[in-house]
């Protein structure tokens, strides 16, 4: 019987563990021509895990190693949803650069299986080993186009930086059960709530932090993901940007609101600093790039602090807010990295934001979907991200966090420059040689981000609402 | 009681220099070599400690395989480990002060050692097996029982990192011959071998 309910709880996981090793074996055994049936089918694995995920049971599993909130299956279901979009956005790029092989979607959808692993974990050691799965598969996904000096510097990068920061995760863990005689999160909340936590497992918490606040890339270690960003292959760039940042998050909302619970006092200060240092660093140092990847990362170092801002607060509202804004920054940056993906002449990829001069005169539609993209993102309303930065900022004042907020506020009046300026050089300046045609795949992606950016988040809200409140309140059911 | 606390210092002395030495070494050879000292001799720690089975693991898997992978990786490369140490001196009295700020802050934090009140009751209730059997049978009881999740997801874990290897550095190169055992077998005799009269005297 026991058997059966973690096999219950588990599924989507097992349909990812099983999907994959299939998909490894077509590979294997049907040789290169293969790749697209094996990209497709792991399209359809990752959205049959998101369909499990949905209708799955909530609970522990393993003997209290694995937990299922509706928090850590709305993270899921957004993870999914990102890893999905990205395998169906890689082929037509990893094809022109000579990297469309079979273990690319396979790799993609064994790292989505670490996410899930993360979010759900129960133990500090479930933790480890869902974050080195994704880890491992993502430095490898990093550094794919081998042949190319940047994409593997990217690789070599992340994984030396990331190293670091499991390492410091690690010995946080180490010194977290030193002190509370228990990896389990239950246990671990229950034993600091019994008493005044002790400094060691404050420590403890400090290095876990870091080492989660590194895989969001939120300063003061988001050192690598500009370089990473630019370096990887830009279908790659466009899965970093959502589903581990997501998974991250998520994992950190799910560690700082359950077993370091008692210790809320001391992990609000660290992500009240990590939060404003983000907003404000990804607003000033995005305002000197000229590559639209760097750009980007630089962005999503910035919406990862508004997002932590929400977890700061450590509400109800602030824990609903970084779900809305995790839906919304889905969209956004899904949609972007369309129109970036679709930023080619005669075949070869160009990033820099220049090459958008003039792209309104040239391709009005995706000019005008990656106008509804920055404006989503300065938080202009009443487009999708306004509604993401006012939950955000509403949660945090109502939690008494004003200095925060108005520092936040303060920083995004400043990133919305940088939004339109992309604004301004698609639309006035004059019109540089045009584009290739868009694919079909990223004009639909594009399209559809665009419409849920506005008017469809703006008309439709309440399902979201509501899914974001149901995961939020699994922290405070009692 | 004198005699554990004397083995402790000598082995616990012997890995500290011999880790000293790792990266002190100008051979790398040595330096590898030191490593499985090290490993040695934090095998007998544990021992000391009581776990046996850590101990046990420790020199099968890190002197056995790793150490070993390392030396042959070491000799096969043939790096040169002087130019990769170019700047080490330099940096010397940089890296030492912070490893030094980070070692005091970490003793002023941690000198304070007060465990949660809570945590004793924690601890037992994991050691409860603990007591009655060795630790390498308490590891079976639970490894493929409690743990059974992690020890799947760890699999997969290395899975991830043999597909990662094998797609960054496998190659397929043109004009490699292979042997096909199918077409060797199908081979029949007339296609291998002739028959020719040889004129007496006149070879062929």
């Amino acid at each position: 019987m026991v058997g059966l309910e973690n096999w219950q709880i588990a599924t989507p996981e097992m349909i990812l563990a099983a999907g994959a090793m299939v998909l490894l074996m077509i590979g294997a055994f049907r040789g290169e021509k293969s790749v697209d049936l094996v990209a497709w089918l792991s399209v359809a694995v990752l959205i049959g895990a998101a369909v499990a995920v949905i209708f799955g049971t909530t609970g522990t599993a393993f003997a209290g190693l694995f937990l299922n909130t509706p928090f850590t299956m709305a993270m899921k279901v957004l993870s999914l949803l990102g890893s999905a979009l990205a395998i169906l956005m890689s082929a037509s790029f990893m094809r022109r650069e000579g990297a469309w092989r079979f273990e690319y979607p396979v790799i993609i959808v064994l790292a989505t299986l670490g996410m899930m692993i993360m979010l759900s974990s129960a133990d500090l050691m479930t933790l480890y080993v869902g974050l080195e799965m994704q880890s491992l598969a993502l430095y490898v996904v990093a550094a794919f186009q081998r042949d190319n000096a940047r994409s593997t510097e990217a690789g070599v990068k992340y994984f030396v930086l990331g190293a670091v920061a499991s390492c410091m995760m690690l010995y946080g863990s180490s010194l977290v059960y030193g002190f509370a005689g228990t990896t389990n999160f239950a246990a671990i909340a229950k034993v600091f709530a019994a008493g005044a936590p002790p400094l060691g497992a404050v420590i403890g918490l400090v290095f876990i932090l870091a080492g989660l606040v590194f895989k969001v890339s939120a300063v003061p270690f988001h050192m690598w993901t500009p370089d990473v960003y630019e370096g990887a292959p830009t279908p790659v760039t466009a899965l970093f940007s959502v589903a581990p940042k997501i998974a991250a998050l998520g994992l950190l909302v799910a560690i700082v609101m359950g077993p370091f619970r008692p210790l809320m006092a001391q992990s609000q200060q660290i992500l009240i600093m990590v939060s404003v240092a983000s907003m404000a660093w990804g607003a000033f140092a995005a305002i000197r790039q000229e590559n639209i990847k760097r750009l980007m990362a630089y962005s999503s170092i910035g919406n990862m602090g508004y997002a932590l801002l929400g977890l700061a607060a450590g509400t109800e509202e602030g824990i609903r807010a970084v779900v809305i804004y995790m839906i919304i920054y889905l969209a956004m940056s899904v949609g972007t990295f369309a129109c970036i993906l679709s930023m080619r002449r005669g075949g070869v990829s160009v990033e820099r934001i220049a090459d958008l001069a003039g792209l309104w005169r040239n391709h009005p539609r995706m000019a005008l979907a990656l106008l509804f993209f920055m404006f989503s993102m300065a938080g202009i309303p009443p487009l999708a991200g306004f509604f993401g930065k006012l939950n955000v900022f509403l949660a945090a004042i109502n939690a008494g966090l004003f200095w925060a907020s108005a520092l936040g506020v303060a920083a995004s009046v400043v990133a919305a420059y940088y939004y339109l300026r992309i604004i301004k050089v698609m639309f006035l300046d004059d019109p540089a040689a045009p584009f290739d045609a868009v694919e079909a795949p990223m004009g639909a992606v594009m399209a559809v981000m665009a419409v849920f950016v506005f008017p469809v988040f703006l008309v439709f809200q309440s399902p979201f609402l509501a899914s974001a409140q149901a995961a939020a309140h699994a922290f405070f059911v009692r | 009681m004198i005699i554990q606390t004397i083995a402790f210092y000598a082995f616990a002395a012997v890995t500290l220099i011999s880790a000293f030495m790792v990266i002190a070494a100008r051979n790398p050879v040595h330096s590898v070599l030191y490593l499985i000292l090290a490993f040695f001799n934090s095998a007998a720690l544990f021992l000391l400690m009581g776990a046996e089975f850590i101990a046990m693991i420790l020199v099968i898997v890190y002197v056995g395989a790793v150490a070993v992978l390392f030396l042959f990786v070491v000799m096969m490369l043939d790096i040169n480990l002087a130019e990769l140490r170019q700047g080490f001196l330099k940096y010397l009295p940089i890296g030492a002060a912070v490893g030094l700020v980070l070692f005091a802050e970490l003793m002023l934090a941690l000198g304070a050692w007060v465990v949660a009140p809570g945590a004793k009751g924690a601890i037992a209730a994991n050691q409860a097996a603990l007591a009655k059997t060795s630790n390498t049978a308490a590891i079976g009881k639970v490894l493929y029982t409690d743990y059974f999740f992690l020890f799947q997801a760890s699999g997969i874990v290395l899975l991830v990192a043999m597909i990662g290897a094998i797609v960054l550095t496998l190659r397929q190169r043109a004009g490699v011959r292979r042997q096909k055992i199918g077409d060797q077998i199908a081979r029949t005799r007339e296609e291998a071998v002739t028959v020719v009269k040889v004129p007496v005297g006149g070879g062929i």
